[in-house]
C-alpha cells in the first residue's frame, strides 16, 4: 500500500514519472477521462481549504471517479471526539483513496497507519504539504524546462511555511540547486531543514532579510504568505504580515525569465499589478496542481490494484 | 568510599559523569523500595570519571531508554552475586514511549493512546525526531 505523507515517500524516479504523467494528461486529457471509473476519493478536510480540496475533487472527477467527504472538522465525527485512527478505518470502508488535511502535524501519518486504502497528505499544520510541492515541481519543470541548475529564492514566512520546507527537501535532490532564503529574522527556515537537509547534502544556501538585493540572482522566486493561523500571538502576526510585498517596481530588478510562484492564497505579498507580468506564474501553478493530483491519484490507485 | 556488592540486580556502569541522576529519574528508580547506590564522579581508567548506579533488585532492562540517555553505558546483570550478562545499549534506531513529543501542534497531543515514537535522524549529533511532526526530542 502506497501513501503520500511527505516528499520522502517518493523517489526522484517517482517524481519524474508523476511529472511525465501530468504532462501527458495536459497534452491528451481524453486518454485519462475514464481511468478512475467506479472509484471514490474521500476528502477529509479538518481545516478550511478551497484550492487544495477543489483541486483534488476536480482531479478525481476528470479521471472519471466520484468524490465524498467533509470540508470542516465541525461537520465530521471529529466534533464528537473520534480519533483520526478510527476515522481512517471507517473511511477505508467507503472509499478507494483518501486525502486528508488536518491542523495537527502528523495526523495523515496516523491515518495511513490505520487505513486500508492509500492516504494523501493535503497539509498537516505547519509541517508538510507534499502535493503542493509536486505542483511546484511540475510548474517549475514546465516554465524552466528542467529541475536542475538554478537559484531558487524563497521569500516570506519560511518558519511555518510548510510548502517551503517540502520544496527545499524536494529540490535538494536535484543537481545544481542553490537556495536564497529571504525571511524576517523572526520567521527563518527551521534549523533542522538547514542542518539535516541543506548542510548534510552540501546544498549551497544564503539567508537574507533583503529581497531586493537578491532578486537579480534568482531563476525562481517563491513568495509565501505570513499565515495568521500559525501564530499564537495576534500582535506578532500584525507586525510581520507585510514584511515583503512584491511590486512591478521591485520585479523590474529580476531576470527577464525569472519565474514567480506562490502557493496561494495571496494576501498582500504580491501586488495585483504583478499578475499581468509574464513572469507571474501562480495561476498557472494552480492548474498544474490539478494535473499533478490526477497523476498522483492514478499512481496510488494503480499501486493498490497491483498488490491485489 | 565503600559500596557493598549486590546479590541480585543491575549495575549501570560507565555513565557519563553528571548523567547518573538523569538516569535515576528517567528509570523511575525513586519509586523502588530496594537499596540503590548512585556513585558520581568515580575514577575511571577509560573515561577519567564516571557515574555508576547499583540497584539491588531484578529490574526490567530498559536498554532503549538507557541507550537514548547515555549510549555508552554498560549494563551488568548480577545473579546470586555473579555477573551473568553484560549489555552495551548504544543509540537505538527508534524509541517508543520513552519521551513524549512536546510540540503542541503534534497529533500525539490529541490522539488517544497514540505511541510517542522518535527515530534517530542524525547519529553524530544524537538527534531523535518525532515520526509524526519531526520535532526534536527533549528529555
Amino acid at each position: 500500500m502506497r501513501h503520500l505523507i511527505g516528499m520522502d515517500d517518493l523517489s526522484v524516479a517517482d517524481i519524474d514519472k508523476l511529472i511525465a504523467t501530468a504532462e501527458d494528461i495536459i497534452a491528451s486529457p481524453e486518454k485519462y477521462s475514464d481511468v478512475c471509473r467506479g472509484k471514490k476519493l474521500a476528502t477529509l478536510f479538518y481545516e478550511p481549504s478551497t484550492r487544495t480540496r477543489l483541486s483534488f475533487e476536480a482531479a478525481m472527477m476528470e479521471l472519471g471517479g466520484g468524490v465524498l467527504g467533509f470540508s470542516e472538522a465541525q461537520s465530521s465525527s471529529a466534533a464528537k471526539g473520534e480519533s483520526v485512527a478510527d476515522t481512517a478505518k471507517v473511511i477505508s470502508c467507503f472509499a478507494d483513496i483518501m486525502v486528508m488535511r488536518h491542523f495537527k502535524e502528523g495526523a495523515p501519518m496516523v491515518a495511513a497507519r490505520n487505513a486500508s486504502i492509500p492516504v494523501i497528505n493535503a497539509g498537516d499544520g505547519g509541517h508538510n504539504h507534499p502535493t503542493q510541492t509536486l505542483t511546484d515541481l511540475l510548474t517549475i519543470k514546465r516554465e524552466k524546462g528542467r529541475l536542475t541548475n538554478m537559484t531558487i529564492g524563497l521569500c516570506g514566512d519560511l518558519k511555518f511555511g510548510r510548502t517551503v520546507h517540502s520544496l527545499i527537501e524536494a529540490m535538494s535532490r536535484y543537481e545544481g540547486i542553490r537556495f536564497v532564503l529571504i525571511a524576517p529574522e523572526e520567521l527563518p527556515v527551521p534549523d533542522y531543514i538547514k542542518h539535516e537537509v541543506l548542510e548534510k547534502n552540501g546544498i549551497p544556501y544564503e539567508e537574507t532579510t533583503d529581497l531586493e538585493a537578491v532578486l537579480p540572482s534568482l531563476d525562481v522566486l517563491y513568495m509565501t504568505r505570513v499565515q495568521r493561523e500559525r501564530f499564537f500571538n495576534e500582535q506578532d502576526y500584525i507586525r510581520l504580515k507585510d514584511s515583503y510585498i512584491l511590486t512591478p517596481l521591485k520585479l523590474a530588478k529580476a531576470k527577464a525569465d525569472c519565474t514567480v510562484l506562490h502557493p496561494l492564497p495571496r494576501v498582500n505579498e504580491i501586488s495585483v499589478a504583478v499578475d499581468k507580468d509574464p513572469r507571474a506564474c501562480y495561476f498557472k501553478q494552480v492548474l498544474c496542481g490539478k494535473y499533478i493530483r490526477m497523476a498522483l491519484i492514478k499512481m496510488l490507485l494503480e499501486s493498490t490494484s497491483e498488490e491485489a | 568510599m565503600k559500596v557493598d556488592s549486590i546479590r541480585n540486580g543491575v549495575v549501570i556502569d560507565h555513565i557519563t559523569p553528571g548523567r547518573g541522576m538523569a538516569i535515576y529519574r528517567f528509570l523511575g528508580l525513586d519509586r523502588l523500595n530496594c537499596p540503590i547506590a548512585i556513585i558520581m564522579n568515580a575514577a575511571s581508567r577509560r573515561m577519567g570519571a564516571k557515574d555508576i548506579i547499583k540497584v539491588d533488585v531484578d529490574l526490567p532492562l530498559e536498554l532503549d531508554a538507557l541507550g537514548y540517555i547515555d549510549p555508552d553505558v554498560t549494563v551488568n546483570v548480577i545473579e546470586n552475586g555473579i555477573l551473568t550478562r553484560k549489555y552495551h545499549p548504544g543509540l537505538p534506531e527508534e524509541i517508543v514511549d520513552i519521551v513524549k513529543c512536546k510540540n503542541p501542534r503534534c497529533i500525539t497531543t490529541t490522539e488517544q493512546e497514540l505511541p510517542h515514537v522518535f527515530r534517530l535522524t542524525d547519529k553524530e549529533n544524537r538527534t531523535y525526531r518525532c515520526i509524526y511532526c519531526e520535532s526534536k526530542s527533549k528529555e
